[in-house]
């Protein structure tokens, strides 16, 4: 049976005329960071909403270790929403203790995870403020103690990078990582993808409610075109463009970014490269997240 | 790994609204304010009953020897008479012209001559002028040969017996007050706490915290525990500010009837309870349909206004006729029940059928409400932006 995996099994949701959710299916596993990216409206929240029984879904499923998840195991589930939400006027350490054993930590557990996640997060001389006294960002890394306050069996934050400080982005980042590394699924949503791809050990596109491809970077990679960019100041313009596997071929001042199929003879290349004069940088461009991404998101305009 | 029973979420969730509400600086000094201004009233009170009750009358001359048989002879007419002895009618005079005293008697015995600042009261003019045909009468009959003493002892002997058919309460008055009081409290109790529970409600949505909260409660555990701790809060200020008054009214001597108002203050607290979550419960359902506090006096405003009613209505009648038909209806009727009913129970009007149907109703409407309140709100209390319309929720 699977153990520590978060099922999103063709789950479908519609406001009225609206369809949010169309079939959403994708997995967390057990150690894992998954990047959940996709534009605004694409349904991202509305996931993460019913995942964490805050809304229900018309239709589909959500398992946890096999098994469809249960009020008491959502309870264990850290979550941050998109739309930041503490007490205002309440006081750091109080609010943390408060969420703790709403979670259903005892008093004395509760007390001892708040001081300790304080502390981490680098609180501690602001543990007896109001949260609305604190700066943004330190209400942000409140926001990420109250996920995390009562160790929780799973992680879904919904933009926990959005906002915060390259500091406080480094904290965020070795947080989730850590927890991964202890065993604990962690899903997060981000419109930063150099983050998520650097971070990420999955990731899954959404595109109006579904989702659209899943896998690691480099597998989403594999199906996409990859480049050659070749820096020969000497050669000729159109030198390249009657190679075997090149698409097409741009050259601006010296540099030639070539556009190649998959089974290119990138040796052949270089060759043909040397026989124009010197050749002084000679790279293989793998396409980013953004570039995957983005041709996602044309196909879908082009569809 | 430990888990959170119904129970304690509920528990945990009134808590904080109780600790949070109580240790603010504005339920302290309301309290402090609303205690002050209580006892101040009845020290007041206190004051002008004694002064109210009591006559003073300076005696000079001859009529000094009048001062016990005025003295009784007011009290038969219910009224409480202080004599002082002034030599000289003319400081006695100016004694009632400052005010020290309220009249001033001089003259002999069969041919008194009373001196007052502007008018003389009642009960005072009808004792001395009963006091000074006595006194005629007395030498009438010494005249005749008869005992003065002994016609008194026989006249005292004779009375009438008085049968009423409908015997009327002493202690209307004092009843129709606390009744009063009890309405007055019930009505402030419900309309501030039920607010608070409503304002409770938008700022949890306002400042999203209620999507976190949500993830681990469920609705009605939320919306309970939040009726349940500013129910608490408004309890403690009722019991509080009751028992205050009660004490010091007892002590003061405004109330004497101690009893009513103890057993009034009693179901004063059931009925709070009733009419709390009755009222709290539809505040909370109103209010989640809102996202900010600007918007929530347009939804409140209908449920303050049946509260306004019913107080301000109730009370005229309450006052005019409190076995009337309308008020007996009302008083039944779960809406009004909270504030009419313990007003008339202290007022002795309400038989026990009647206190015992409005008990009934109310709870029934409370399950009802509790049932209707919680499926608004949990339907709506997510949806933040524009205010929710009820149809949409109710579905």
């Amino acid at each position: 049976m699977a153990q520590g995996v978060l099922e999103i099994d063709r789950v479908s949701k519609r406001y009225g005329e609206v369809v949010a959710l169309d079939g959403m299916t994708f997995d967390v596993r057990a150690g894992e960071l998954f990047g959940f990216v996709g534009s605004n409206g694409a349904g991202k929240t509305t996931t993460m909403r019913i995942a964490l029984g805050v809304l229900t879904a018309d239709s589909g499923e959500v398992r946890w270790n096999g098994e469809p998840i249960t009020f008491e195991a959502r309870r264990r589930i850290g979550y941050m929403p998109e739309e930041r939400g503490l007490y205002p006027k309440m006081k750091v350490l109080d609010q943390l203790v408060y969420l703790a054993e709403l979670h259903g930590l005892s008093t004395n557990a509760a007390h001892r995870s708040a001081e300790d996640w304080i502390a981490r997060l680098g609180l501690r001389d602001r543990r007896h403020d109001e949260v609305q006294k604190l700066s943004l960002g330190n209400q942000q890394r409140v926001q990420l103690a109250a996920a995390l306050v009562h160790e929780p069996d799973v992680l879904v934050l919904d933009e926990p990078f959005s906002g915060l400080d390259p500091v406080a982005v480094d904290v965020m980042s070795t947080v989730l990582r850590e927890k991964a590394a202890s065993g604990v699924p962690v899903v997060f949503s981000s419109h930063q993808l150099d983050l998520v791809e650097r971070l990420c050990d999955r990731v899954g596109i959404v595109r109006s409610g579904t989702l659209v491809a899943a896998g690691s970077v480099d597998e989403l990679r594999a199906g996409g075109e990859s480049k050659l960019v070749v820096d020969a100041p000497l050669a000729p313009a159109g030198w390249a463009d009657h190679l075997p596997g090149v698409r097409s071929a741009h050259t601006s001042s010296g540099r030639t970014v070539l556009e190649v199929t998959s089974d290119v003879d990138d040796q052949a290349v270089l060759r043909a490269a040397l026989a124009t004069g010197p050749v002084h940088e000679f790279s293989r461009q793998r396409p980013s997240l953004t570039e995957l991404f983005r041709s996602v998101v044309t196909e879908e305009s082009a569809a | 790994m430990s888990s959170l029973t119904p129970g304690r979420a509920v528990f945990l969730v009134s808590r904080r609204e109780f600790l949070g509400k109580v240790r603010t600086k504005s339920f302290v000094w309301g309290t402090l304010v609303i205690v002050a201004v209580m006892a101040g009233y009845l020290l007041l009170q206190s004051v002008l009953f004694d002064d109210a009750e009591r006559d003073r009358v300076a005696l000079s001359g001859q009529a000094t020897v009048l001062a016990e048989p005025l003295e009784q002879t007011a009290r038969s007419f219910g009224r409480e008479v202080e004599t002082v002895d002034v030599s000289d009618p003319a400081a006695a005079e100016e004694q009632v012209r400052s005010g020290d005293v309220d009249a001033s008697i001089t003259g002999a015995s069969d041919d008194l001559r009373v001196v007052v600042k502007d008018s003389l009261g009642e009960e005072l003019r009808n004792s001395i002028d009963l006091l000074v045909k006595q006194q005629v009468l007395d030498a009438h009959f010494a005249e005749a040969g008869v005992d003065p003493a002994e016609v008194a002892r026989n006249l005292e002997r004779a009375s009438v017996d008085v049968v009423a058919l409908e015997p009327r309460d002493e202690q209307r008055g004092q009843r129709l007050v606390i009744g009063l009081v009890i309405a007055a409290l019930l009505y402030y109790s419900l309309l501030v706490y039920g607010t608070m529970v409503a304002q409770g409600v938008v700022e949890e949505k306002s400042s999203r915290v209620v999507e976190i909260l949500l993830a681990t409660l469920r609705p009605w555990q939320l919306l309970l525990g939040k009726v349940v701790g500013l129910g608490a809060v408004g309890l403690l200020q009722l019991v509080v500010i009751g028992g205050i008054g009660l004490v010091l009214s007892s002590l003061s001597g405004v109330v004497d009837v101690a009893g009513v108002a103890g057993g009034a203050l009693a179901t004063g607290v059931l009925w709070y309870l009733l009419g709390f979550f009755l009222y709290a419960t539809v505040f909370a359902a109103a209010a989640s349909l809102v996202s900010r506090q600007e918007e929530l006096q347009s939804v409140l405003t209908p449920i303050s206004m049946s509260i306004v009613v019913a107080f301000v209505l109730g009370i005229n009648l309450m006052i005019s006729d409190p076995t009337g038909t309308t008020v007996t209806v009302l008083s039944l009727l779960p809406p009004f029940a909270p504030i009419l009913m313990p007003g008339r129970m202290a007022m002795g009007v309400a038989p026990p059928w009647q206190v015992l149907l409005a008990i009934v109703l109310a709870l029934l409407a409370v399950a009802a409400i509790t049932w209707l309140g919680g499926k608004v709100y949990s339907n709506a209390v997510l949806r933040t932006g524009a205010r929710v319309r009820l149809r949409e929720v109710l579905r």
